[in-house]
């Protein structure tokens, strides 16, 4: 008959009418929530959208009608739930009279010492107490003040100005999940702080800077140094690991002074790693290369552009095509990668590749886009990490896992060491040479439970037992929802990494659960994509090493630490009778290398591309200045190119450059390495500390100064210890070479010598996997 | 009627002898023109001069860095760099003024906070090389050092009426 009536509403909404306004929102959200999606603004301090509700600032005061009746008080927004039919008024006389008044008592203890906070111009106190509050105090008694807490080298303190909302506490334990944080005493003698006088040690704890609504928890390397009003805001992206985080760059003058998070909801929501927040710090260190330079005599020369590329372009024309190896980091741009490539193919080499620090090259493995997108790792039902230090690699996504763990996901995990997780994890821990054991024992179980192993696995399938645990996990994978296998680095840094990606691969396709292997470097899906992969016939990374050339290119990349092997490329290098390097820093190892130095900027500072876990494709701008007489790595490929008379460098600007990027087929070999027994003696576990991560991190103080940069140490399993007669702090010499401290670690098993890469000590070691000996020195 | 007016006013001089009244009385009144450099007009206790960055009887410089002044110089003649000194305190690294941009507002004296940068009554200097237009932090605190007690004394004055 009649139509029905239009505005039918979902069961699950309510009507609510703010401020005049009529609208649905959903059952059990808050009033502020929904004030907040329809840009109505409630002053707030103790809420945050990703943080539980406190209700403890008393901010958010609305005036309420419920039924036609007023509601006898005012109500907190951010705690009073939705109902059908309720009026709120915002800005009624009644809210407008609550609101300031609980702006007074906050600023009872407030010390106002707003020129000398560093908050002051950005800070949410004193734009609610200018929009809310009484022009003038007439609070005359005595205020408190409060003791300040050494937070670390990261957040500085100045805990007087705490209005004790709590978002910090909360964000440590519900985000982060070190609960580093907490509240002591009450009422007005309540104190944030930690609760025994340690700083924080949390990888993500840099964002209580962000939560903190006034000047209490400020950056502690940007302290004093700048006004938010003199600084200018750059969208950028994180280059540390691969997930991409969105960020800005505040400048000044051209040079980064801080780093805040960009929100993003599918890569890194509204947080930021420290290790993205305080990075920038290391793009001014004193090696940083101002000005091209050339080794003449064996005596470094600052010189102009026009002489430093025609000594390149000599260098590059003196070696033979297939003598010259290029080196390319995980990190450098898909435009750059492009031009490497093109430079490669002119030169008439093969020999290109980026994957520096794996050492299993067998399978041709080049990094590939997650298969569970970072969006739905949060809401995974089970997962398993195999050889993954997660909340060192990609601490944001170890995050997201967190929030799946918390919401009742099931982790097992299979590592060389015992790791730090956040969320329960069902841990084996087997020493490095059985890894590949105990992985195929869950492809075993996948096996015994159904499932067709792939014909080139079948025979080490067979010969592997699936233990308990592994039968356990196997069963929990299948049985959730959805599942995410992640291979971590530690796995595929592994001598036999080749192993543990097909077995990996097999177990997830087994349980219908995405695979996922953390890329090594930021953007290494993208140089993959890009082609920066060996040619027809050209030699990988390690085969480069192994079987030296005549010249080298490297670009962005430091020796030794950038590589697997240190000492290896180290005297590759050096063997090598011209060395072209592309860097923005100049360190002791690549001068006594490099025969030219081409300054190059780094990610901020060029404008990129660079592709995420996600296979998503990020196009960042140039946030800050080159330094010096440096140059985007692309311009100075593009010199380079033109003076070669090279094909393909013809392009005028960066426009011409990217519609001809093309993106490559990756081909991957499949094959695996030979199997070794475990041999006698100890192996060297080599991780990377997660702030020594590259160049640029190795250079941060304020990261190098945290206790998570713990410097170089072995670490021993109390039996290994015991058998070697060894004890914390004892000094040994480290395979002939280098005297460390010990540390005697439960976490650590038997057999295995943990020693993180990447320190000036740790780099020319033997690589993971290999024998390792110690002397009691 | 008017012409034999005139014709009488000018036959007897009385315009001649105004003038020259007017020149006697001026000739035997109190001059008016001041002997500059050897004597000085009075200056008012709110004049804007040069500038100077003041220090607290302790002999600490007042300056904390807020930059509330190089926000609102409309000239931006002032230029701040801040970091924490040794002892962990908010200072200034940096502080200079351009001489040639500032436009003598006075709104970085009404923005301080603390009372540090001022503008004092002296009003004559001058540059000999180029590059002497901007002056740093420390001669700035020179010139507070020197003038202090005169810029006290007309900040006492002034105090009344703010």
């Amino acid at each position: 008959m009649s139509a029905q009536p239009a505005n039918e509403k979902a069961p699950d909404l309510v009507t609510i009418e703010i401020d005049g306004k009529s609208m649905d929102v959903p059952k059990g959200s808050m009033i502020i929530e929904a004030a907040d999606k329809a840009g109505i603004t409630i002053p707030r301090f103790c809420y945050h959208r990703k943080l539980s509700i406190a209700a403890n600032c008393r901010m958010c005061m609305v005036d309420v009608e419920m039924g036609g009746r007023p509601m006898p008080k005012p109500a907190p927004a951010c705690a009073t739930p939705v109902a059908d039919g309720m009026k709120v008024q915002t800005r009624s006389d009644k809210a407008l009279h609550a609101q300031r008044n609980v702006m007074e008592f906050l600023l009872i203890n407030h010390p106002l010492d707003c020129p000398i906070c560093d908050q002051g111009g950005e800070c949410e106190l004193q734009d609610v107490s200018l929009g809310y509050g009484r022009s003038v105090s007439r609070y005359t008694e005595r205020k408190r003040t409060i003791a300040d807490e050494n937070l670390g080298s990261l957040i500085a303190t100045e805990m007087t100005r705490c209005i004790q909302c709590t978002r910090c506490v909360r964000f440590m334990g519900e985000i982060a999940g070190t609960y580093e944080l907490g509240g002591m005493s009450r009422g007005d003698r309540l104190e944030i702080g930690t609760y025994i006088g340690k700083s924080i040690e949390s990888e993500i704890g840099g964002n209580i800077i962000d939560v903190c609504p006034v000047g209490a928890l400020t950056n502690k390397p940007f302290q004093f140094k700048a006004r938010a009003w003199e600084l200018i805001a750059r969208p950028s992206v994180a280059y540390h690991d691969a997930l991409g985080s969105n960020l800005w760059l505040h400048t000044r003058r051209g040079e980064v002074l801080r780093t805040v998070p960009r929100d993003a909801e599918a890569i890194n929501e509204c947080w930021l790693s420290d290790r993205d927040r305080y990075s920038h710090e290391g793009m001014y260190a004193d090696d940083r290369v101002l000005q091209p330079m050339v080794k003449r005599n064996g005596v470094w020369q600052e010189t102009d552009w026009d002489d430093a590329i025609s000594v390149a372009v000599e260098a590059l024309q003196a070696v033979n095509g297939d003598e010259l190896g290029m080196l390319v980091h995980g990190a450098t741009s898909n435009e750059e990668g492009e031009l490497l490539v093109r430079l490669a193919r002119g030169l008439n080499t093969q020999h290109v590749d980026h994957r520096l620090r794996q050492l299993d090259m067998a399978d041709a493995a080049a990094a590939v886009p997650f298969g569970t997108s970072v969006e739905d790792m949060s809401q995974v039902g089970a997962g398993l990490l195999i050889g993954s230090q997660l909340r060192f690699e990609m601490p944001l996504l170890h995050h997201r896992l967190r929030m799946a763990g918390k919401a009742g996901a099931k982790f097992f995990a299979i590592n060389p060491a015992k790791f730090d997780y956040t969320f329960d994890t069902a841990q084996t821990v087997v020493a490095p040479g059985q890894l590949v054991d105990a992985v195929l024992g869950l492809a075993r179980a996948a096996v015994d439970a159904g499932a067709t192993a792939p014909t080139a696995l079948v025979e080490a399938i067979n010969g592997a037992t699936a233990s308990d645990e592994a039968i356990q996990a196997f069963a929990a994978l299948k049985d959730a929802s959805s599942a995410v296998v992640v291979l971590g680095e530690a796995a595929a840094l592994h001598p036999q990494a080749s192993w543990l990606r097909a077995a990996a691969r097999f177990v997830a396709e087994a349980a219908g659960a995405g695979y996922n292997e953390l890329p090594l470097g930021a953007n290494a899906i993208g140089l993959a994509r890009t082609g920066v992969l060996p040619g027809q016939g050209g030699l990988d990374a390690q085969a480069m090493l192994a079987q030296p050339r005549k010249g080298y290119v490297l670009y962005g990349v430091e020796p030794p630490h950038d590589f697997a092997d240190g000492a290896k490329a180290l005297a590759a290098l050096k063997s090598a009778a011209h060395v072209v390097a592309f860097s923005a820093f100049a360190s002791d190892a690549l001068k006594d290398v490099a025969d030219v130095i081409l300054p190059i900027g780094l990610t901020p500072e060029t404008d990129a591309t660079l592709i995420n876990v996600d296979g998503k494709a990020q196009v960042l701008a140039a946030g800050a200045q080159v330094p010096g007489d440096g140059r985007p790595g692309w311009r100075v490929l593009r010199a380079v190119g033109g003076a070669l008379n090279l094909a393909g460098f013809e392009f005028d600007d960066l426009a011409g450059l990217r519609d001809a990027v093309a993106s490559h087929e990756i081909k991957t070999g499949g094959g695996l390495a030979e199997r070794k027994a475990a041999g006698e003696g100890l192996v060297r576990l080599a991780t990377l500390p997660i702030y020594r991560g590259d160049a640029v991190l190795r250079r941060a103080k304020a990261l190098n100064a945290h206790p998570l940069t713990t410097g170089a140490q072995v670490r021993l399993a109390p039996a290994e210890a015991e058998r070697l007669s060894l004890a914390d702090g004892d000094k040994v010499k480290v395979a002939d070479a280098q005297v460390l401290p010990v540390l005697v670690d439960a976490d650590v098993p038997a057999g295995t010598a943990w020693i993180e890469a990447a320190y000036a000590e740790t780099a020319t070691l033997p690589p993971y996997g290999a024998a390792i000996q110690l002397i009691k020195a | 009627m008017n012409r034999i007016t005139s014709y009488f006013k000018s036959l007897l001089l009385i315009e001649l002898c105004k003038g020259l009244g007017l020149t006697m009385r001026y000739m035997f009144s109190p001059k008016y023109t001041m002997r500059y450099p050897m004597e000085h007009i009075p200056k008012s206790n709110r004049f804007r001069g040069l500038h100077a960055l003041r220090r607290y009887a302790n002999g600490e410089e007042r300056c904390i860095a807020c930059k509330l002044c190089e926000a609102v110089c409309p000239a931006l003649a002032i230029t701040i760099d801040s970091a924490p000194r040794e002892d962990g305190q908010r200072r200034t690294t940096r502080y200079d003024i351009d001489l040639f941009k500032c436009i003598y507002c006075g709104f970085c004296e009404e923005s301080c906070p603390v009372d540090s940068i001022v503008e004092t009554s002296v009003h004559e200097y001058h540059f000999e090389q180029r590059g002497e237009n901007v002056v740093t932090k420390s001669q700035l605190l020179a010139i507070g050092d020197r003038f202090e007690a005169d810029i006290a004394a007309a900040r006492a004055q002034d105090a009344a009426y703010r």
